[in-house]
């Protein structure tokens, strides 16, 4: 590219409100965590009471836990930066302005658990991240914050390698992304077994979302009181929100767990929303008479994108898009996700011609439910989660509909 | 393909096992290698690899043909890929989408004739809060807008040292 179109020449900041991120000293946490013992990190991070931030919720420090106590003198910490859910773009930001914390997580999970060795797999489309995620960790080794004796604690050695996605949503499935690393198609396995037991190359592996172990970090350094002390019972701490659709100031925001959608509204100037996606394409649509619900796991468990529907959306080209991105994204390899998606976008296509009976409708959803338990995994399981809640919320918008019969299109 | 490339073709996939291994973790380190530098990754290339790592070359093409950004036929020098997933839907991408397709003169899927530039969707690039937004290789364009296309195309003919008097050529014929 030419000078005035360097790597990042074309994009533009994303706006952000006040992050913990850039509150927390540097190294602190793994300060404090290179003179504990195993167990003493592990009980900080359980006693902080965080859950994932990738969206599936499952307590961090369990799974960190069950990888310290499997047998094995191999295991690895991976970084989960395949950031692929429409509407997410935190981590993209966070890689970008607080990667030192991330890769600090990184190095206390590996002392945790006993790995040697962590993996940051970037999905593809950020690869010019890519260069100035090297250059911090080329810092880390002359720091001796990555290397061998990492502070002086004897034994204490670990080191972290970039490997780059080539373009696949589904390899944000952990065990699809193990497989992805491992050099094959990204389809995800069966699980059990888990990766805490058996995963990168048949040894325990813990698979982290960007910004939990950017958490992490936070946690040994400030305390799991703190954190604790922030959000709900049930859902402890801050999480980032990527915002994004409709709304006078998408970007990505920090909130208590637990927060309102009226009030995250509120926040990003999107009061007059008729719904909002919780969750991207693998989540919820929630309409404007549900806003008093929270975003919080015992609520509406969420990654973290918020995509605001304003007043004039037509609710079947949401669900359409949706449906197109998973017929794309599938991997084929199980058959409720790789047909049904296939027909309920199909499904959708009557509706928007106006030629959907009832009846069928019905079996669309029955069909959506089938998926939801039949398919191997977390992409097929919440595939029609859009389909089925538009359907619910909005079904007097959908049915007999004229519009195209009327564009001339029949 | 002339001798002389297969030969060129070897040494270069043979110094990519020495980076990164010879094992199958390096499968697809040294497919993105392939692709970065030649655009495509032919079957001749995927023998190649499957010979190194000792596995069946069906295998590399059932890798290659699973990821979006590994590429059996042949791209343009520019992949200029479209995020097409709910934000950027909702903020005007096909309007992008019709003025890039005037522009280039192909609809997606397609490599203009010349093989400089590839049109392809993409889904959720992650730029959200600024669509539509595109992808031009490694690079990101946000928050285009259709009479910005243009720019971003002679962007990238510049940056391939076309000069201005043959771009004036190509237009007479």
């Amino acid at each position: 590219m030419s000078a005035t179109q360097n790597k990042t020449g074309g994009m533009h900041p994303t706006t952000t409100g006040p992050l913990s991120f850039g509150s927390v000293k540097p190294n602190q946490g793994l300060q404090n965590a290179a003179k504990k013992s195993r167990a003493d990190i592990i009980g900080e991070l359980s006693a902080s009471g965080m859950k994932g931030r990738g969206g599936a919720g499952f307590p961090t420090g369990v799974k960190w836990n069950l990888a310290a106590a499997a047998q094995d003198s191999t295991k690895y910490i991976i970084c989960n930066a395949d950031e692929g859910e429409p509407g997410t773009f935190k981590d993209r930001v966070i890689l970008s302005e607080y990667s030192d914390l991330v890769f600090e997580g990184m190095t206390i999970a590996g002392l945790a658990i006993g790995a040697r060795q962590g993996i940051v797999y970037l999905r593809g489309e950020y690869s010019y991240l890519r260069p100035l995620l090297e250059a911090v960790l080329e810092r880390r080794r002359t720091q001796e914050l990555l290397g061998d004796n990492i502070l002086g604690r004897e034994g204490f050695s670990f080191d972290i390698a970039i490997r780059m996605g080539s373009g696949a949503y589904v390899c944000g499935e952990e065990t699809a992304l193990i497989e992805s690393l491992e050099g094959q198609r990204g389809e995800p396995r069966n699980r059990p077994p888990f990766p805490v037991d058996t995963g990168y190359m048949g040894h325990p592996t813990v698979v982290n979302n960007v910004e939990t172990l950017a958490w992490a970090a936070c946690i040994l350094a400030k305390g799991a009181a703190w954190f604790k002390g922030i959000g709900t019972d049930k859902s402890t701490g801050l999480k980032l929100f990527s915002i994004s659709g409709d709304c006078e100031r998408p970007g990505v925001y920090e909130f208590p767990m637990g927060i309102s959608i009226a009030e995250l509204l509120r926040e990003v100037g999107g009061e007059d929303a008729k719904a909002v996606q919780v969750g991207g394409a693998s989540g919820h649509c929630v309409p404007a008479k549900c806003f008093a619900r929270t975003l919080a796991y015992e609520d509406i468990p969420t990654g973290g994108s918020i995509i605001v529907l304003g007043p004039g959306r037509d609710m079947l080209g949401i669900a359409r898009n949706f449906l197109e991105f998973f017929v794309e994204e599938s991997c084929g390899q199980c058959t409720p996700c790789r047909a049904g998606t296939v027909k309920l976008l199909e499904g959708v296509e009557l509706l928007q011609e106006g030629k959907c009976s009832m009846k069928y409708l019905r079996e669309l959803c029955a069909l959506g439910e089938t998926m939801q338990l039949a398919s191997k995994c977390g992409l097929g399981q919440s595939s029609p989660n859009a389909f089925l809640s538009i359907v619910k919320e909005f079904q007097d918008e959908i049915m007999g509909r004229t519009d195209l019969a009327a564009a001339g299109k029949e | 393909m002339l001798v002389t490339e297969q030969d060129a073709l070897r040494q270069e996939i043979k110094a990519w096992g020495d980076m990164y291994g010879r094992d199958r973790t390096a499968l697809i380190p040294i497919l993105q290698e392939i692709q970065r530098k030649h655009a495509r990754i032919s079957e001749y290339a995927m023998q190649i690899v499957a010979d190194m790592l000792d596995i069946h070359p069906v295998e590399v093409y059932g890798v290659v043909s699973f990821y979006s950004f590994l590429d059996h036929k042949p791209k343009g020098r520019f992949v200029i890929r479209l995020c097409r997933t709910i934000s950027c839907d909702m903020h005007d991408k096909d309007r992008v989408a019709r003025q890039l397709q005037n522009d280039l003169g192909i609809r997606f899927g397609e490599t203009t004739p010349d093989g400089r530039f590839t049109l392809e969707w993409a889904n959720c690039i992650g730029m959200c809060d600024q669509g539509p937004a595109l992808l031009v290789n490694d690079h990101v364009f946000t928050r285009v807008t259709p009479d910005k296309v243009h720019d971003i195309l002679e962007g990238c003919r510049r940056a391939m040292g076309v000069h201005a008097q043959e771009q004036m050529q190509e237009h007479l014929v």
